[in-house]
């Protein structure tokens, strides 16, 4: 098939950019949208020119390096999808495709297509993690967990963190990723202790780079993992508990 | 001349490790912060291995090439992680553990490592588990298992089919808390490109950011390489794009001994390729081997529908072969049984390229719900690339690279054969022999992170309390930065007329024709012509856009692919020199009757370690001799 790409183009952080039209010739339909850009990069390269920068890794869905917005839905408009995972099948023969980076004020542009999402991790150092240190830690069936909690909490866990929700939302909010890393750890046992200080605290991380939740639910939309906004629901309940309990109860609720 | 000398503990295999934690130096909890380590890659041995390392007092300085330390590709690993817990009461122990693995890695491992690793393998679930991973439970609230090939119990811990997305989280939020506390330093986009030497001592490493390309040195009391494995050396294979072997190359070139380079996995349950537009492979489980059934169609002219093809017109030949393992067969076996089935004509799809994982028999016996709560997110990956729907129609797969279970050589300590240097998780050779059983990799990968690395460490750290790192501006930094420097130069002034990838697929078509499944002599002797000759046009007329100072893709793909020429060579020569066949390195010449590995006990049970000499000079040839007290060895069976 033959497309037409409008593609976002920016030498470096702060630089200006722009769109550049690239012709797209023969792309196979079995092709992933990546290895078009892929083989659309390495006609650039022969060309002398240089290739489209964007971030890419696994190309199995899964480690949420990829991302971009094309023809303005986060991953393309296949719900439940990954850029990675999505085919030019999916298009037609003649179509023109915008290609855009995630844009929000917190996660700049760092060349074309790729922007800094380290935001993400500073949100994980503040609380998201179970201060267990290795060693010393009980034998694992000494823990039940009842099937639905483990697989609710499965659910938010398999967020990937491409930053889709920030993508997609018209606040630039941060709510959807954080609250799936709260649920996957508030809903289990292990995450009690300090399920109340850990929502605080990312909850405030969050806040330093990235808007207000005002419920468009764009982000359950976009996500590729097709997590729930009920997550959020879940995280502001709990962040106005820790807000108002008395703490050193906490442990007891 | 390097000699080889494994530091394995003297004493029963039960016991070795439990007297080398007592025998090895410590270092006391209050010095601790007087030591710089560095760890390269966050993966799950270096997230965890950093996480562990900080907790325990360290300075710790870890280096991603990712944009944060979840994107390692340890994520990706669907199926599951083997431990000896032995919860389905099958008959599991940590000796079986020990005694599969070392079986299924056709003898060609070292006893005391792999027992040490089934000894801490349950740790790793209790350490998990606390972490918050939500593996997969029963009713009852405890957790469930399900098996793996080469494996008669269920021993397998997953986490639906992203074990190893949920054990990467877990180490990487253990290595976030500790970057929280200011125990470890973060740095992202930031490869390595060389190591630092100085009185035959790694003292540090080079490190290039990749989105300013600056080049900056950084010292420390030792350097950890975790930084995975070699399969894109095939071009296309199931590694992420950017997995390479440049940190353990230019650990290679600096004096480490590389080890088995020749033993790869070539995973039976990959998507067959479509097109010559691909860039990638994907996996499916092995987990999906559970319940689904492999077979071909028996007539080689066969033209109807996968689901219009009678029973009696199908052949199960995993089961008809393998009856008592049947389609659970190790990875090599079922690889090499597909392989022969594709050149008899009787591979299915358009390309003829594959054969079918049919799960019609189990939806039929467990109903769909029952699959989709098993393998969901797999048949929604499935459905994705081909447009085909599993649960109607019966997967393609057909085998793609996917593991290197070479490695830099490393002793019981994980250190290289350079001091203050070590080697953890794929990186290294250690414990997988010639082949490695499904869900090993995990659990290797953590038991070297987790509870290995952290304790042997010490042993080599003790002796230089209170010695100052090497500074930064020390001639051996600087005469580093400057060969990255030039290398760098090199890459950019070339401004030939091919690109990075043209090279990197003619690359991977030798390896994989020459070096992949099947290796012969003569094909071995035309690929060590072939790779040099290419290498040397690629040094002639590759073509690198852009500058050094900016973020640039294809630089760093250049100076990645420049590594794979080197060790693609000297993959063949290790292949063209092991005359055995044993797990994943297939030797035409040596085969029984009934085509299955046969391996040469009496001359070829020892690990190679091959020593840099030069670029046009051939490596040097030692062995560390296997012995094996207490697995017997035995012609693999698995029928």
């Amino acid at each position: 098939m033959d497309l037409t790409l409008k593609v976002w183009r920016q030498d470096g952080p702060g630089e200006p950019g722009e769109f550049k039209e690239y012709e797209a010739k023969g792309i196979s339909a079995d092709s992933s949208f990546l290895e078009m850009l892929d083989f659309v990069n390495e006609r650039l390269v022969e060309a002398g020119e240089e290739p489209i920068e964007f971030d890419h890794d696994c190309r199995e869905g899964i480690c949420g390096t990829c991302g971009v917005m094309i023809n303005g839905h986060p991953h393309g408009d296949q719900k439940g999808t990954a850029t990675c995972q999505l085919h030019m099948r999916k298009f037609n023969d003649g179509d023109r495709i915008v290609i855009e980076p995630w844009r929000a004020t917190g996660m700049p542009v760092i060349r074309d297509l790729i922007v800094d999402r380290s935001p993400l991790d500073r949100i994980i150092e503040a609380g998201g993690y179970v201060s267990v240190n290795t060693g010393g830690t009980p034998d694992a069936n000494l823990i039940p967990i009842p099937q639905m909690a483990a697989e609710s909490s499965m659910d938010a866990a398999s967020c990937i963190g491409c930053a889709a929700c920030i993508a997609a939302c018209p606040n630039s909010a941060g709510q959807l990723f954080t609250s799936a890393k709260l649920a996957h750890l508030n809903l289990l046992p292990q995450g009690q202790p300090e399920r109340y200080e850990r929502t605080v605290a990312m909850v405030d991380k969050m806040e330093e780079f990235f808007g207000s939740c005002t419920n468009h639910a764009e982000c359950e939309e976009a996500c590729p993992k097709s997590i729930s906004i009920d997550n959020i629901a879940f995280m502001n309940r709990d962040y106005i508990a820790g807000k108002f309990k008395d703490r050193r109860k906490a442990g007891q609720s | 001349m390097t000699t080889l000398d494994a530091k394995v503990p003297e004493g029963p295999i039960q016991d070795k490790w439990t007297n080398h934690r007592f025998d090895i130096k410590l270092v006391n909890p209050a010095n601790k912060r007087k030591y710089d380590v560095i760890i390269i890659g966050t993966g799950l041995a270096g997230a965890s291995a950093a996480a562990t390392m900080g907790e325990l007092g360290y300075n710790v300085k870890v280096f991603t090439y990712h944009d944060s330390p979840r994107r390692a590709h340890s994520i990706a690993a669907q199926g599951g992680i083997n431990a000896a817990k032995n919860y389905p009461n099958d008959g599991d122990s940590i000796y079986r553990l020990f005694y599969d693995t070392v079986k299924g890695g056709d003898y060609r491992s070292r006893e005391a490592n792999v027992y040490r690793l089934a000894e801490v393998s349950n740790e790793i679930i209790d350490q998990c588990t606390a972490q918050g991973v939500p593996f997969a439970r029963e009713y009852s609230g405890l957790l469930d298992n399900r098996s793996f090939g080469g494996a008669q119990v269920s021993r397998t811990f997953y986490a639906r089919g992203q074990t190893g997305q949920q054990l990467l989280l877990g180490a990487y939020q253990a290595l976030a808390r500790q970057v929280g506390l200011g125990n470890v330093t973060l740095f992202n986009r930031s490869e390595m490109l060389e190591v630092v030497l100085h009185e035959g001592r790694a003292v540090g490493v080079v490190v290039r950011d990749l989105v300013t390309g600056e080049i900056t040195s950084h010292s420390a009391h030792a350097v950890v390489l975790a930084t995975g494995g070699y399969s894109n050396v095939f071009f296309l294979s199931t590694n992420a794009m950017a997995c390479n072997t440049t940190a353990i190359w230019r650990a290679y070139r600096k004096g480490a001994l590389f080890s088995n380079p020749c033993f790869t996995q070539i995973h039976p349950t990959c998507i067959p390729v479509h097109d010559e537009f691909q860039s990638k492979l994907t996996l499916m489980s092995e987990s999906l081997r559970n319940d689904g059934r492999i077979w071909v169609p028996v007539d080689p002219d066969e033209t109807r529908a996968a689901n219009d093809i009678p029973e009696e017109e199908r052949d199960y030949y995993l089961e008809r072969i393998y009856p008592s393992f049947g389609n659970l067969a190790p990875r090599d076996v079922a690889s090499r049984a597909a392989m022969r089935m594709i050149d008899e004509n009787k591979g299915v799809g358009p390309l003829k390229n594959g054969v079918y994982l049919d799960f019609a028999d189990a939806i039929g016996r467990l109903g769909k719900d029952v699959i989709e709560a098993r393998y969901g997110n797999l048949f929604e990956m499935y459905e994705r690339i081909t447009d085909e729907d599993p649960y109607e129609v019966p997967m393609r797969i057909y085998p793609a690279p996917h593991y290197t279970m070479g490695g830099l050589w490393v002793d019981y300590n994980l250190m290289t054969t350079v001091p203050g240097l070590y080697a953890i998780g794929e990186a290294n050779f250690s414990d997988h022999g010639a082949n490695r059983l499904g869900a090993s990799a995990l659990m290797q990968g953590l038991a070297d992170g987790y509870f290995v690395l952290p304790y042997t460490i010490a042993d080599y750290l003790a002796d230089y309390l209170n010695v100052a790192p090497v500074p930064t501006d020390h001639e051996a930094f600087q005469a580093t930065e400057e060969e990255v420097r030039s290398r760098i130069d090199k890459l950019l002034s070339i401004n030939g007329s091919r690109t990075v990838d043209s090279f990197h697929r003619e690359l991977g078509r030798i390896m994989i024709d020459e070096c992949g499944l099947a290796r012969t002599k003569s094909g071995l002797e035309k690929a060590l012509r072939d790779i040099p000759a290419l290498r040397e046009e690629f040094w002639k007329d590759v073509k690198v856009t852009g500058t050094d100072d900016s973020y640039n893709s294809e630089l760093a793909k250049a100076a990645r692919v420049a590594d794979f020429f080197e060790l693609a060579e000297l993959m063949c020569r290790d292949a063209l020199e092991r005359e055995e066949s044993c797990g994943g390195h297939f030797r035409v010449e040596h085969q029984t009757e009934e085509g299955e590995a046969k391996r040469d006990d009496i001359n070829q049970a020892h690990s190679s370690a091959w020593e840099w000499k030069g670029l046009s000079v051939p490596p040097e040839h030692h062995k560390e001799a296997l012995d094996f007290e207490y697995v017997a060895l035995a012609q693999r069976s698995y029928k």
